[in-house]
């Protein structure tokens, strides 16, 4: 641990809380259907043009069952447009490598995936995916599923400071604004910032080299069609093979790199996403990219301030969260400074830490910080390799996940997801003042309570029982890289990656398997589809209800959600009540594999 | 009834409260407590592991016998806290022994038995009889024995019309006959009700009751989630996970202790209103009562003492006060209301001027008369009068004298600051005033000063005007206060407060507050009141004591900081089982992760047993907490909390951690694991 990365993170974290203020204004400002922003003279006539083709009246709100239901029209149309153009890429444009169309589970999985903000990917996007895929099929989604996320969180903020009323906003107009005003113009900059740094934007056939040195791999036998030749056990066959070409990967990378990060997407052009140096090229911007990753995310707790005129709750609310990221941030760069035992009696030294499946560019600290950035706000993007870090290392990008994806979380639905956190907070212990429970003075109730719980109930059930299903299963004990309990984890980081709508991998898990069993693209689809939408529903559900509430003025009285009390008690809950669930497995994970590694053993 | 709370572990209670724990295992009972259900369920499933499993034999029967425990302590929590209400349900249960009413019909009188009695009937009573239901007075006047609801021997006037007119049934007429239309339908009297709250037959559970057994179950159901894909988890990892042992970690998991406890609170909370002799028609009343933040009390008998009393003498130009002080010690010798006795103490506390004998020979008293409006004494030659002013000048005028302007100022002075002036004269001559003012109860600034802190607000309701009012609120110290205030103004004053948020408590007796006592969320009738305010309000006090709504403010606090903190102990308390528990389950397959055994417990057999047994013990001790309820604290919210967060927060993830380990010690000294 050297000064300078201490440095470094105390300058990520100072950076964001200077830009929540002014971001979290702007968003306020975005927020309101009818509010003033600084870009109205450029944008306001294509918004209008926008509603007018659309429809929608900007003024007439919906309730939450109205919201909910044109976001899930939104998104199963999103749904049902992308899968039907991955499926006939082949027949549109855009096409310069000639990739054929993707099959059936794959095409729903990634359609899923992208509509639902995971970013998930089962494929490697320059071997499979068209640019006109990427950028139509894919990069919309980068907006609009992050669009959606806002408007959800913005529609439960809207619930929590409106007293005695009904409706919950205009999804459409939230939707439209957020991504015109903020998700579009943020995105541009980022990309133009990008370029400079080097990050390509072409429409151009890859490239191709020839290797100085050539050499030989082993790589998967195919027939004159083109598809994987099977063995007995329907595994695909290997052959060895020498290379001496490198195919160097071209596109419209710049683009899809910014909203991916602004919107918590983290879906890679490549499939080494930001370690490869056409993604993310210099430690500027790898530390950009990280500031925009939690960026919106970090505004909203402001945006909730703000809404609900007690700004004090917006910050502690922001306090617990990045309590909890500093937590992980520490240990994790703990657990891979402190590097293997194992490779450390094979002669490397313990100061270099544990360097395995690192890009040198970054090293061992910007891989922590970046893994436990893009696994706490929901991103999935990532610079190194998450599969390779020591078992306690790799225990924190699973954990942040775990924790429901509320530490920041992606944009909106971090926010959405650590407000449940809140009004469980406020339910447990807003009795010990003697008083029902009260949040920013609303009663919290039965109904209440069990929209809260189904939202954790639904997010651990889709986790653990999942997982369950795999290694039960032949299909899923098939995807494994590695055996032990490393293999579990590579199992349980899937499915909750996918149900917490991250996206990042733990790689080590084969999903799209040569022999095209769909198990693993059907299962991590679904989970998503759990993940993102049962998790809305009853949100949305809370939201219907505290919006409908009468509001008991504040007196000394008043359970107090601000404060360093509030933000302790939300981490304990968020740890005692989200977490814990899965400390069992976690233990028969990294914790199992920790000790084991400790005694020697790699797995 | 009995106000003092019994021991907590009376034999009387405890011994049928044991048989109860095995009744209520009862699946059907136990089912409406999920939390519980799901344990028995596991103790159950453990039984039948120790017939079919052969090996660590000791073990499993342990862990069943521990587990069966755990379901019986709750039951018996909760049978305590009935048992407890019970004792006090038989002592009125001896009131409505079955009696035999004089029914009246069409004017002739025929003797039925009281559970005949249809509402609108007409009963006669006359001394010693019981009344035979409850119901108004409409005919008569008597003194009626209340002491078998209230406790109270000394026995109170009932009479028709007015606010004094309701009637129980149970009590005794004394003296007089009176006629009652009883207001009570078959079986649903005052005192059943009263039976069957206290007994908690008709307990159903309050809306945040409700609320906190959804998360409860919620919980439970996310933990079987975590236990059931354990298995699996363990059969990847070539760790054969068993039954028991996955019961074991499940039972531990979920929220047993306020599963346990949870009704047991609840019960003992309405208890605790009854020895206070409030009686709450619901024990979501009783919930209200917490969240209560605008109390409107009534002035008279809340915050000032029922009379006015003596504070300052005025004298008239060339008296000296003394002198004042003096004659109007003199002319209230005789006077017993409570007047003339304050005039007493003040001449005695500030010229030390003893309260002297005077014998009848030498002096004659003049008692008040609704005529002369004086009272006074003639004595030694002297003749003192006082009384309103008026009176004093037509009585002085009369004797040749002089009323002063001084005087006369003095007078409108004191009128205008809200005080009552009592002219004295001797003879002809005018002393000066002795100035009568509403004396604020001791303490009740403190108290509330404490109310401001919690966040609620008092409002004084009374008849005065809006001048005395407000000298009176301001030495009183409460936030706010309605001057001439009637029963339409409460209503209003109620509504407003409601549609502003807040929730509103208040005492009433008479028929017109009836619809302010509906209104309020607290409605707390006096029992002295009308049947209509008693049926209004959801709450009735026997003692007929205003200043008691405080007391219920503070019961409803406790009992919801009880639930709370006792939720949130329960829930810090799975930090330490999972690291009692976990490590002991993989030890078998990985003895490398023997470092996560943080507490050192002997053997893995001996953690999960510990764990058991501890999480089973806590129910039995927290019993007297859930029973009694927390300490009771004054002060701001954040205040509060911070002491509860730090004591059952805290104290829950740290105090398992030592309990875990004696245990384990303790079984490893009786080689039982």
């Amino acid at each position: 641990m050297h000064t300078s990365e201490l440095v470094q993170l105390c300058l990520f974290i100072g950076l964001l809380a200077l830009l929540t203020k002014p971001l979290g204004i702007y968003l306020t400002q975005v927020l309101d259907a009818n509010g003033k922003t600084l870009l109205d003279g450029l944008i306001r006539p294509v918004e209008n043009l926008t509603y007018s083709l659309m429809g929608v009246d900007r003024d007439k709100e919906q309730d939450w069952q109205g919201y909910t239901l044109a976001m899930l029209l939104f998104s199963l149309v999103g749904v049902i447009f992308t899968y039907l153009i991955l499926r006939l890429q082949h027949l549109l444009p855009l096409n310069p490598q000639a990739l054929p169309g993707l099959s059936a589970h794959l095409a729903f999985n990634t359609a899923v995936s992208f509509a639902t903000n995971t970013n998930w990917q089962s494929y490697a996007g320059e071997s499979t995916l068209s640019y006109f895929s990427q950028m139509v099929g894919l990069t919309v989604h980068n907006f609009t599923s992050a669009g959606t996320g806002i408007a959800i969180a913005a529609a439960l903020v809207r619930g929590i400071a409106r007293a005695s009323a009904n409706t919950l906003g205009n999804f459409w107009v939230d939707v439209v604004r957020v991504t015109y005003y903020v998700l579009l113009p943020l995105s541009f900059v980022f990309a133009i910032f990008l370029l400079s740094q080097g990050v390509v934007q072409n429409f151009k056939p890859y490239d191709t080299a020839s290797l100085v040195e050539s050499f030989q791999s082993q790589v998967p036998k195919i027939d004159e069609k083109g598809d994987p030749i099977l063995d007995a056990n329907r595994r695909g066959l290997l052959e060895v093979k020498t290379i001496s070409e490198q195919s160097i990967v071209q596109g419209p990378i710049a683009s899809q790199v910014a909203i991916k990060m602004v919107g918590t997407n983290g879906g890679g052009f490549v499939n080494t996403n930001a370690a490869h140096p056409f993604e993310n090229p210099t430690p500027l911007s790898n530390f950009l990219q990280m500031l925009s990753i939690f960026a919106i995310g970090s505004a909203l707790t402001y945006y909730l301030g703000r809404a609900t005129g007690n700004q004090a709750h917006g910050w502690s609310v922001w306090s617990a969260m990045m309590l909890l990221f500093l937590a992980g941030v520490l240990l994790c760069w703990w657990a891979e400074a402190r590097g293997n035992p194992t490779h450390q009696l094979l002669g490397i030294a313990p100061g270099d830490g544990n360097m395995e499946g690192k890009e040198v560019r970054f090293g061992i600290f910007n891989s922590s910080l970046f893994a436990t950035i893009t696994t706490a706000a929901s991103c999935g993007a990532v610079n190194a390799m998450h599969d390779s870090f020591t078992a306690l290392g790799g225990m924190v990008p699973l954990f942040m996940m775990q924790l429901g994806e509320v530490v920041i979380g992606g944009v909106g639905a971090g926010l959405y997801g650590m407000l449940v956190f809140v009004v469980l907070a406020v339910f447990i212990a807003g009795l010990m003042v003697g008083r029902t429970p009260e949040y920013l003075g609303k009663k919290i109730q039965a109904y209440d309570v069990k929209m809260a719980m189904l939202s954790l109930l639904v997010l651990c059930m889709s986790i653990l029982g999942f997982t369950a299903w795999a290694v039960a299963s032949q299909w899923g004990l098939a995807g494994l890289n590695n055996n032990g309990p490393h293999g579990f984890s590579e199992i349980l980081y899937a499915f909750t990656s996918c149900t917490a709508n991250n996206g990042s991998a733990f790689a080590g898990l084969t999903a799209n398997p040569s022999d095209g069993d769909s198990h693993y693209n059907a299962t991590l689809g679904v989970a998503m589809l759990i993940g993102r939408f049962l998790m809305i529903i009853p949100i949305m559900g809370l939201a219907g209800s505290l919006v409908k509430k009468k509001i008991a003025p504040p007196s000394p009285g008043t359970f107090p959600v601000q404060g360093p009390t509030f933000t302790i008690l939300l981490i304990g809950i968020v740890l005692l009540v989200g977490a814990l669930n899965f400390l069992p497995a976690l233990a028969l994970g990294p914790v199992v594999e920790h000790f084991l590694n400790l005694q020697g053993l790699l797995f | 009834m009995s106000h003092k709370a019994p021991s907590l572990f009376d034999w009387t209670i405890v011994s049928p409260a044991i048989a109860e724990s095995f009744r209520k295992l009862n699946p059907r009972l136990m089912i409406k407590n999920p939390v519980m259900f799901v344990t028995e369920i596991g103790a159950f499933l453990t039984t039948i592991s120790v017939f079919t499993t052969k090996e660590n034999h000791l073990f499993i029967v342990q862990l069943a016998v521990w587990l069966w425990f755990t379901v019986l302590f709750a039951n018996f929590a909760e049978a305590v806290a009935e048992g407890r209400g019970k004792a006090q349900a038989d002592s009125l249960r001896k009131a409505r022994k079955d009696t035999v009413a004089r029914l009246l019909r069409d004017g002739v009188e025929e003797s039925v038995p009281a559970g005949s009695l249809e509402k609108d009937d007409l009963v006669v009573c006359e001394t010693n009889d019981v009344i035979p239901a409850d119901g108004e007075v409409i005919e008569g006047i008597a003194s009626v024995d209340e002491a078998a609801i209230t406790g109270e021997s000394a026995p109170v006037i009932r009479e028709s019309g007015g606010d004094r007119s309701a009637v129980t049934g149970g009590t005794r007429v004394i003296s007089d006959r009176i006629v009652i239309r009883i207001t009570s339908e078959k079986g649903n009297t005052f005192l059943d009700r009263m039976i069957s709250m206290v007994e908690g037959a008709s307990r159903q559970k309050t809306p945040n009751e409700i609320a906190l057994t959804i998360l409860l179950s919620a919980m439970t159901l996310i933990f079987m989630l975590v236990v059931v894909t354990l298995r699996p988890f363990g059969t990847y990892a070539t760790a054969n996970f068993s039954t028991p042992v996955l019961i074991a970690l499940l039972v531990c998991l979920i929220p047993t202790t306020i599963g346990g406890l949870l009704s047991a609170i609840g019960i003992s909370g309405i208890d605790r209103l009854i020895r206070r002799n409030v009686m709450a028609t619901s024990g979501r009343a009783v919930e209200a009562a917490g969240d209560i933040d605008v109390l409107m009390l009534d002035k008279t008998g809340t915050i000032t003492v029922g009379n006015r009393m003596a504070s300052d003498f005025r004298p008239a130009p060339g008296v000296s006060e003394a002198e004042l002080a003096d004659a109007a010690q003199l002319s209230s010798l005789a006077d017993e209301t409570p007047e003339g006795r304050s005039i007493v103490v003040l001449a005695k506390e500030k010229f030390n001027l003893r309260g002297r004998e005077l014998a009848s020979p030498h002096a004659t008293f003049i008692p008040f008369t609704a005529q002369t409006r004086m009272s006074g004494v003639d004595v030694d030659g002297r003749s003192i009068r006082k009384g309103a002013a008026d009176s004093v000048r037509a009585y002085v005028e009369s004797k040749g004298g002089v009323f002063p302007s001084e005087v006369e100022k003095a007078v409108i002075l004191a009128s205008q600051a809200g005080r009552t002036p009592l002219v004295v004269a001797d003879g002809n001559r005018v002393l000066g005033i002795v100035e009568l003012k509403d004396m604020v109860k001791g303490g009740m600034k403190e108290r509330f000063a404490q109310l401001r802190k919690m966040g609620i607000r008092t409002v004084m309701i009374t008849g005065d005007n809006a001048m005395t009012a407000a000298a009176i609120a301001a030495e009183a110290g409460v936030d706010d206060f309605m001057a001439q205030a009637t029963p339409e103004d409460k209503l209003r004053r109620i509504r407003a407060e409601q549609a502003a948020g807040h929730l509103v408590a208040m005492t009433g007796d008479g028929t017109n507050d009836a619809p302010a006592l509906a209104q309020a969320d607290v409605g707390v009738a006096m029992n002295t009141g009308t049947q209509a305010a008693r049926e209004a309000g959801n709450m009735v006090d026997l003692d007929s004591n205003p200043t008691k709504l405080i007391e219920i403010v503070e019961i409803g606090k406790q009992l919801l900081m009880t639930r709370g903190s006792l939720t949130t102990f329960s829930i810090a308390n799975d930090m330490a089982k999972y690291f009692a528990i976990i490590p002991a389950m993989l030890m078998a397959t990985f003895p490398a992760i023997s470092p996560l055994n943080i507490m050192h417990l002997a053997s893995p057999q001996s953690a999960i047993l510990s764990a058991v047994i501890f999480n089973a013990l806590i129910i039995i001790v927290l019993i007297p907490l859930a029973l009694k309820g927390v300490q009771y604290q004054t002060g701001g919210a954040l205040e509060v909390l911070k002491r509860n967060l730090l004591i059952y927060g805290l104290g829950g993830i740290i105090v398992p951690f030592i309990g875990i380990k004696a245990v384990d010690l303790v079984l490893g000294f009786l080689h039982l694991a």
